[in-house]
């Protein structure tokens, strides 16, 4: 299995630089590259999470170079799972992108989505605290081609916004590395954990700053409260497949605090202490609040869903902020759970808006063609986000609660509450957009022609991948706290780094 | 010398962050340029500060400086020049686009922000 770890980000990074120089002008040979390249890492990526689950965590040694030294890619089961889900959600993105033609109405489309997958996978597959954040910037770089793929004032405006902001964000990250270096002497992630452990309790103030510091980051990232502003602006005008692929961008910012936080910060090593899930659990539970709150006001559907998305990251943060093994299994199951039911959201918002033409609910507007079809598929897409039965949203809600049993007071009111709140936010709008808008038909004119089929290919892909979590729900969660468990006892995933002695 | 770094990036940050609360895009991207010289200073430091050492091993030194860090800053300083032009020719674009260049989110013309062309 050794050199298959590294495929998820060379086989990508080739294949981009080469649609750029080979097929800049033929749209249908970067559609066939793009789309084969999407498949086969979706392959490379089932290989990996059998891989995963049958082994030990792996070690890829990058030029050879031994653990501390040199940079290391590590495959464990939580890094392979998050290269799947990417994986899966890219394919049917890219599938709906190609059949709106959203991919024709900019350059590099293509290229840059491939470059995408290349710095998440990276990200998601890293040993190293530095080579996370070059991935950061790489999966970063992208996704500002991406965001502003298709042009546009307000699309440009968000995107310069979208910028500067993940600019402050990556010198940030910066500032974290150089703190942590100068009191551990080391950034790789395993060498990390055992120096961090070492440390004495107290003269740790230097140490407290960087892990405080590279929290902020990935709060950033993840559009944690009081980060979060830059999300919905950016969600908004950013093409919907694209927004739907950013599903999966904010969930690095979680993957990257579960990592972080339970193997060099846990909760248990005496330099750091609690105050991880001290600081997360109010911040988490505000974001929560502040996205229902945002569902329920939101003047456009793009903004509802970006609202949407911003709570279901709330519930994620909540979860994951009591950092024991039970809760961190329910996180993971919610975050893939609301991964799919956030893109499938985005999905169906550009295709409401391209047959809409405006995307306002203040105010009804004549029905769109295929409303009837539509209008179930955001009544699933709705259930799944705001954690109603049956489908996996309330599966995933009904076990943060379970794990949240000691947190009673505090947890239980807010993510029930909130979860009416976002019930209500969507009646709402549903009834705007499908329900009265049967009743402010003055002229219905001719019926437009019917889209064209694999957009609704792949919103009902997603809408499978959700009903497929819901139904092999016992085994997923089995496999999830099998991997919360190794996060929690970490020896195995030291030990593949074969560091030398420490002195 | 450790008191001329310390505040030399103490003071590139503070200018730094001052210049990223401006409202407009010239002075945004100038303060992004402060910080990432005062987080490669920064990153520099965190070796510890060694004048007239080697970075490599050789037969007769008496001391080492960390090669780690100078790789850290050379990485860090070739990513934020390419971020900084992508943020130069995007805020570039959104000027021509827009006929001005405030970064700030609220004038109103977002609320109908959708995904559409």
């Amino acid at each position: 299995m050794t050199h298959w770890i590294i495929v998820p980000v060379v086989l990508p990074a080739v294949l981009g630089a080469l649609i750029v120089l080979a097929m800049r002008n033929d749209l249908l040979l970067q559609r066939v590259f793009g789309l084969a390249g999407t498949v086969a890492l979706l392959g490379v990526a089932l290989a990996l999470l059998r891989a995963a689950l049958l082994n030990p965590p792996e070690v890829y040694l990058l030029g050879n170079w031994p653990a501390p030294f040199g940079i290391v890619l590590m495959l464990d089961r939580l890094a392979a799972l998050m290269v799947l889900l990417t994986m899966v959600l890219a394919l049917f993105v890219q599938l709906y992108a190609i059949g709106t033609g959203w991919d024709a109405k900019g350059r590099h489309f293509h290229a840059l989505f491939l470059f995408q997958l290349m710095g998440l996978s990276g990200a998601f597959l890293t040993g190293d605290l530095f080579n996370l954040f070059v991935f950061f910037e790489v999966l970063l770089i992208a996704s500002y081609g991406l965001m502003i793929h298709g042009g546009g004032k307000d699309r440009l405006r968000a995107g310069v916004q979208y910028v500067a902001f993940n600019l402050v964000g990556s010198t940030l990250f910066l500032f974290a590395l150089a703190t942590i270096y100068s009191v551990t002497g080391t950034l790789n992630m395993a060498d990390l954990a055992v120096k961090v452990a070492l440390l004495p309790q107290g003269d740790t103030a230097l140490l407290r700053v960087g892990a405080m510091l590279l929290l902020l980051v990935f709060a950033i990232k993840g559009a944690l409260v009081p980060l979060q502003f830059w999300l919905p602006g950016t969600y908004a005008a950013a093409p919907g497949p694209v927004a739907a692929l950013f599903a999966v961008m904010t969930k690095v910012g979680a993957y990257a605090v579960i990592r972080v936080y339970t193997l060099i910060f846990p909760p248990t090593a005496p330099a750091t202490g609690p105050m991880t899930g001290d600081v997360l659990l109010p911040a988490a539970l505000v974001t929560l609040g502040i996205g229902a709150i945002g569902v329920l006001g939101a003047g456009t559907l793009a903004r509802l869903v970006a609202f949407a998305a911003i709570a279901s990251m709330g519930t994620l943060f909540t979860a994951i902020a009591l950092f024991t093994p039970q809760a961190t299994a329910a996180a993971l199951f919610y975050l893939l759970h609301s991964t799919f039911a956030t893109a499938i959201l985005f999905l169906l918002a550009d295709l409401v808006l391209s047959r809409r033409g405006a995307g306002t609910l203040r105010q009804a507007l004549p029905p769109v063609a295929q409303s009837g079809l539509l209008a179930a598929l955001f009544f699933a897409g709705a259930i799944a986000m705001a954690g109603m039965p049956p489908l996996s949203g309330f599966a995933g809600k009904l076990l943060i609660l379970q794990a949240a049993r000691d947190h009673m007071a505090t947890v239980w009111p807010v993510i029930l509450v909130t979860s009416l709140l976002m019930i209500l936010g969507f009646a709402a709008a549903g009834s705007t957009l499908f329900w009265k808008a049967h009743a402010s038909a003055r002229d219905p004119g001719p019926e437009p022609p019917p889209a064209a089929a694999l957009p609704l290919v792949a919103v009902f892909g997603l809408m499978a991948c959700l009903v497929a979590l819901t139904i092999l729900a016992g085994p997923v969660l089995r496999v999830l706290e099998a991997t919360a468990a190794d996060l929690y006892a970490p020896a195995p995933y030291t030990a593949a780094n074969a560091l030398p002695a420490q002195d | 010398m450790e008191y001329l770094l310390a505040s030399g990036v103490g003071l590139m940050t503070a200018a730094g962050v001052f210049l990223i609360l401006r409202r407009h895009t010239f002075p945004v991207i100038l303060g992004l340029a402060l910080l990432s010289y005062a987080v490669n200073l920064f990153l520099f430091a965190s070796g510890r500060v060694v004048i007239g050492m080697p970075p490599i091993l050789t037969k007769d030194a008496a001391g080492y400086t960390d090669p780690l860090t100078q790789a850290l800053v050379l990485t860090a300083i070739v990513i934020s020049f390419g971020m900084s032009a992508v943020i130069v020719m995007m805020a570039l674009g959104a000027f021509l686009e827009t006929g001005h260049d405030r970064i700030d989110t609220h004038d109103g013309r977002t609320e109908d922000g959708g995904a559409g062309d």
